[in-house]
């Protein structure tokens, strides 16, 4: 009934209803696990029992510090790429109507993205250590 | 108000209903696997496993759940706490919520959108937030280390599942997850792009932190990485949304190689089974895989995941995307409009 | 009707979320919220129909670019007391330029003219979603019509990738790595030897 209602560009987003409406019972359902747990479980704290663990000493310091830089040179890297990917996906899917021109340009597209990676693994910035 | 009730109550209904349809059976399986885990290593390792709790302890993972159900939730008191309880609600909602796109029939799918496959995608980059907010939120030591080391290794290994989804979706020219797996009609994927299905079931262990990549929980260096500080329930929703998200990526496998719901054989016995079943037992049997692994292989150190996720993986599934792409268009096999 | 209401509450939570953005306390919280408005778009883009926008959108900016602004705000360990100190000396500098910032705004904002015909195209997306998807549309064009602003796009991430190593790698003294090309090349003949041990003489 609602598909016949609604014209061609509703139907598409009847689909995304449903994943809107899955949002809705996966989040009351997580919600009501933790709740339940809250209420069944005796909840009776201390001060030990919320400190944080370390191996049982006394916690030492703040958890948050300064990090190693490379994670965020992880995370850059990783966003350039992600990006490449996304061009990638319309590319795939439609390559065969843009035929050989479509084709080359990825092609150069990716080959300067390699002159890029070529460098980054030159420098060393994929080294772990 | 009787029209808008049958106009828009009656459809949300259904929907609700369908969700149950699918959310209910998915915690079953979820609860099973812990189960079959338990089983399957202990076969391996000549031991029983359970075997105490109902027939053959069957009921185990529920006395288990039953159990966590009523621990006390600990906060830790340099926690934030808003975060620390949103981390494993969060974790849990995304393992549910990539299932409204899995067709597991021809037709038979929630919500049938156009761009599946980047859904899924979305979806699975998203996983590590609940792990970031927890070990940050925890304001504890070896859950921050935990947390760190995750983000980083799944979104190392991210990119190449981004590189392998396309080198299936130049075989298919369609992003609909039903498209991807008809156009397995003739062959699987995985015979094809066999490197390709190496790749993805790899990084797919390095998604979910399974082992040999199960870095982020090291029981014997990070005491259990990032979820350290949990406890009763929360704990509860982190394990059921990893073991969900390891079900979904085996769901995933089979989808984009594996030939979904299809036979192996469009022939007498094989296609009497229906799709469903199929389905089914090919996540099964990357999911026994998955436990195989983590059986027999031992972990990775640091260092040698980074470099098997930049220097193997990464420029090998480049590569393999412009080779796919050239045969396709050199041979005149690429799909059209 | 179920699209409008959708529609308010999606942009009612981006407004809101966008607003707790600037004014929360905690950075975590702020990154979060501006997840949450991410989100947010992305659900307007799916109304219009723009389905790929929207899946894209989530993919880059929730899971790649937020994910390093949390990096960044957790892990850097800025001391936001300090920073706020001077927040008042600033503040003169500040209000000049994102006032010049509203003006230019405003310029462009007033002199934009539109097209008489503008009302009819933007309600229709083009082409009909029907028929085609707007992955397909895009691909289309992108690749071949729009051929220098895609190649561009590859140069700027080119820079950014270098500008990365650039200012964010050190080399590190002193570090063993592990070489697995030489671990694999050793041969026994180089790495074992046997030895004859007599008793009391030790190797």
């Amino acid at each position: 009934m609602l598909a016949e209602s609604w014209g061609n560009m509703d139907a598409l987003l009847r689909e995304y209803l449903a994943i809107l409406i899955f949002l809705g019972v996966a989040t009351g359902l997580s919600v009501v696990f933790v709740i339940a747990s809250l209420i069944a479980g005796r909840q009776r704290p201390d001060s030990e029992k919320l400190s944080a663990y370390e191996c049982g000493f006394e916690a030492f310091g703040d958890a948050r510090r300064r990090f190693d830089v490379r994670f965020y040179l992880v995370a850059i890297l990783f966003i350039i790429f992600d990006l490449e990917v996304a061009f990638l996906f319309p590319w795939a899917v439609t390559l065969g109507d843009i035929g050989m021109f479509g084709f080359w340009s990825m092609v150069v597209f990716l080959g300067v993205l390699t002159i890029g990676f070529i460098y980054e693994w030159r420098k060393g910035a994929l080294e772990w250590e | 108000m009787s029209e808008f009730l049958i106009g828009y109550g009656l459809p949300a209904a259904t929907i609700v209903a369908q969700v149950l349809l699918i959310v209910v059976p998915l915690l079953v399986a979820v609860a099973f696997l812990t189960y079959a885990e338990r089983k399957v290593i202990a076969a391996i390792q000549l031991r029983k496993g359970p075997n105490v709790v109902g027939p053959f302890g069957l009921l185990q993972p529920f006395a288990d759940g039953l159990k966590l159900l009523i621990k006390e939730t600990v906060i830790p008191s340099g926690a934030n706490r808003v975060v620390f309880l949103a981390a494993p609600i969060l974790t849990f909602l995304l393992s549910l919520v990539a299932w409204a796109v899995i067709p597991f029939d021809y037709g038979l799918v929630l919500a049938d959108i156009n761009v599946g496959i980047l859904y899924l995608f979305a979806i699975s980059s998203l996983g590590v937030y609940g792990i970031i907010m927890a070990g940050w939120s925890s304001n504890s030591k070896y859950a921050f280390l935990g947390a760190l080391r995750s983000a980083a290794q799944m979104v190392s290994y991210e990119v190449s599942i981004g590189f392998v989804i396309i080198t299936v979706l130049l075989c298919v020219g369609s992003l609909n997850l039903t498209d991807i797996v008809m156009a397995q009609k003739n062959v699987w994927f995985f015979i094809p792009l066999f490197p390709m299905f190496v790749i993805f079931f790899v990084s797919a262990l390095a998604e979910t932190n399974r082992s040999p990549f199960d870095l982020p929980e090291g029981e014997s260096e990070l005491v259990a990485g990032y979820f350290v500080e949990y406890s009763s329930m929360s704990f509860a929703l982190f394990f059921l949304g990893e073991y969900s998200a390891m079900i979904l990526m085996s769901a995933m496998t089979s989808i984009l190689f594996l030939g979904g719901w299809l036979p192996p054989f469009d022939i007498a016995p094989f296609n009497w089974i229906p799709g469903p079943i199929w389905f089914a037992f090919k996540i099964a049997l990357c999911l026994f895989v998955f436990l195989w692994v983590r059986a027999t292989l031992p972990r990775y150190r640091y260092d040698q995941l980074m470099r098997l996720g930049w220097k193997v993986f990464l420029p090998f599934s480049l590569l393999w995307v412009v080779v796919t792409a050239g045969v396709l268009m050199a041979t005149g096999w690429i799909p059209r409009a | 009707m179920i699209q409008a209401i959708i529609f308010y509450l999606f942009a009612g939570v981006m407004v809101a979320s966008a607003a707790m953005v600037i004014s929360a306390r905690n950075p975590v919280h702020s990154v979060l919220f501006l997840i949450l408005a991410f989100f947010n778009a992305a659900g307007l883009f799916v109304l219009m129909g723009a389905e790929f926008l929207a899946m894209i959108l989530v993919v880059v900016y929730v899971g790649a670019v937020a994910v390093l602004f949390l990096f960044v705000v957790m892990m850097l360990d800025i001391n936001f007391a300090e920073l706020r100190q001077g927040f008042l000396r600033y503040l003169p500098i500040g209000a000049m330029v994102g006032l010049v910032l509203l003006a230019e705004l405003v310029l462009i904002a007033g002199a934009w003219a539109f097209s008489p015909d503008v009302s009819s195209t933007v309600t229709v997306p083009i082409p009909d979603p029907g028929t085609v998807t707007n992955t397909h549309a895009l691909g289309r064009i992108l690749y071949t019509d729009y051929i220098y602003a895609f190649q561009a796009a590859g140069l700027v991430l080119l820079v950014a990738m270098v500008g990365a190593i650039v200012l964010a790698l050190r080399e590190r003294a002193g570090v063993r790595r592990q070489n697995i090309a030489a671990q694999i090349a050793r041969s026994r003949a180089e790495s074992v030897q046997v030895v004859k041990v007599q008793p009391r003489q030790g190797v």
